[in-house]
């Protein structure tokens, strides 16, 4: 292959026998790690998505969904313990995901140590090139609407009996910032997966040029589907369609 | 055609380097890039400078020796072309054209434009072979290969391990490379007893050298002299996962 004049040791030194490492310390393993919880928290922002179209049934339809959730497999577990036995299986999803992030941005920065001195834009899409930007400003988004929506503490109504009110108040027309914020979020959120998907399907081995034409056309319908779904309730509100 | 040189000059591995303006006039449109840089440097020796130092060998697009960036691009704005291939008639009279060598923590600069890829040959060292019995070469049909697998494996193994695949990446990965020389052994017959290790000790191999990982943004494909496909990460990241999983060698059931 490559003959160099360097004249250290010769370049083949190290047959590598199989290490000792573990395969989800390896650059597939981590792709693999933020494939699957990645596929797991999409398909839990699929059923919020679903869930929040439930407001457009009427107030106490959504209020009485709201408080179901609180009673999944109830009488066999008792009130609330699916609802933390899902949020802790996300929890531990969501911080494989961002680590397994952190650790393969990492490597990718240690990887080029002198930067370029020109250097065109990445000629992959937008998408691609956010993900991490991207999935920071959704981590931040997630902690700001657990504070409003979930505890409350920066909900103007904060009444977990009522959460059709708290939407309702959240999105009024005078708070327009907070629609603004959550379209920003949801946009983002949207870049995020049209990238993410496919890149799920490519780290799990999808091989076939057919199959990645499916996969992109996939995660791109799934993305704006997902994000159409989500901005329709702020909308909504300001609209006056919900009050 | 008059040119604008900025070109990155760095003594040894251990000078910092720096980008350095060189002017080069009446340059052909019918030159390749290399032969581009053949007549600066002729100059330059004429003049008792010491010529800018860049890999080449066969010059005719298939041995892999040269590559360098240009402009930002990985072996030029042509597709599917080595900077050997590249000619001038590409450029505009009185362009400024920026041109530097791989960039990557694997490949560490020896001299200006010449990087170290032996990080590429301890890759395949790890894995990119097979136990073939030696003697008179078998009855080539033998071993019977379908034709879409045949096709498939030689697309891989067209891959001419130039290296531009990672120096396009925002990563820093060598993870198309590693796709080629795996998937090119693995979808044939012969290469199917080692198809476990190979893929375990390859990518430790191009973990160990310092390369990135691969987020699937597809820079490197667009770049590859030879076009290799970026569904053969797919079918690398397939077999790699079926290989962990029967990791500790236990025999077939």
């Amino acid at each position: 292959m490559h003959w160099t004049t360097n004249e250290r040791s010769p370049s083949v030194w190290r047959v590598t026998a199989l290490s000792t490492r573990s395969p989800i310390r390896s650059s597939i393993g981590l792709k693999i790690v933020m494939a699957v919880t990645g596929i797991l928290l999409v398909l839990f922002l699929l059923a919020h998505m679903l869930g929040n179209l439930k407001i457009f049934v009427g107030p106490a339809s959504f209020d009485h969904y709201a408080h179901w959730l609180r009673t999944i497999g109830s009488p066999v577990l008792p009130d609330t313990w699916y609802l933390w036995i899902q949020r802790a299986v996300l929890g531990i999803a969501l911080v494989a995901h961002i680590w397994s992030a952190t650790v393969l941005a990492r490597r990718a920065r240690a990887a080029r140590p002198v930067r370029y001195a020109h250097r065109p834009k990445v000629q992959g899409s937008y998408a691609a090139r956010t993900m991490r930007w991207g999935g920071v400003i959704i981590a931040l988004f997630v902690v700001y609407h657990l504070l409003d929506l979930t505890t409350g503490d920066l909900n103007p109504v904060g009444d977990p009996r009522r959460p059709y009110a708290n939407v309702a108040a959240d999105f009024a027309p005078e708070r327009w910032y907070v629609t603004l914020l959550y379209t920003v979020a949801i946009v983002t959120l949207g870049f995020h997966l049209r990238h993410g998907l496919f890149s799920a399907f490519r780290s799990l081995g999808q091989q076939t040029p057919r199959g990645e034409a499916r996969a992109r056309a996939l995660a791109l319908g799934f993305s704006v589907a997902l994000c159409a779904g989500y901005l329709l309730v702020p909308f909504a509100v300001i609209a006056g369609l919900v009050r | 055609m008059n040119l604008t040189l900025r070109i990155w000059r760095q003594t040894g591995p251990d000078d910092p380097g720096r980008m350095v303006s060189y002017q080069v006039p009446d340059v052909s449109p019918d030159m390749s890039f290399l032969e581009m840089l053949d007549v600066l440097n002729d100059r330059l020796t004429l003049d008792g400078e010491a010529p800018v130092a860049f890999d080449h060998d066969c010059r005719e697009g298939i041995c892999g020796a040269c590559g360098m960036v240009i402009n930002g691009v990985a072996h030029g704005p042509e597709r599917a072309t080595t900077a050997c291939q590249l000619h001038m008639r590409h450029f505009r009279d009185g362009q400024t054209i920026d041109i530097e060598p791989w960039r990557a923590k694997a490949f560490p600069v020896i001299k200006d434009l010449v990087v170290d890829r032996s990080a590429f040959d301890r890759i395949v060292a790890a894995g990119g072979y097979i136990t073939a019995p030696t003697g008179a070469a078998p009855e080539a049909h033998a071993q019977l290969v379908r034709k879409s697998d045949a096709d498939a494996a030689f697309e891989s193994a067209a891959c001419i391990g130039c290296g531009a695949c990672v120096a396009a990446c925002p990563n820093g990965s060598a993870m198309l490379f590693t796709a080629a020389k795996v998937s090119h052994l693995s979808l044939l017959p012969q290469g199917q007893p080692e198809r476990s290790t190979r893929v375990v000790g390859m990518i430790d191999a191009h973990d160990a050298e310092g390369f990135g990982g691969c987020t699937n943004i597809g820079e490197c494909t667009a770049v590859c002299p030879k076009g290799i496909p970026l569904t053969s990460i797919g079918r690398l990241n397939r077999d790699y996962l079926k290989a962990t999983r029967d990791r500790d060698g236990a025999p077939a059931t």
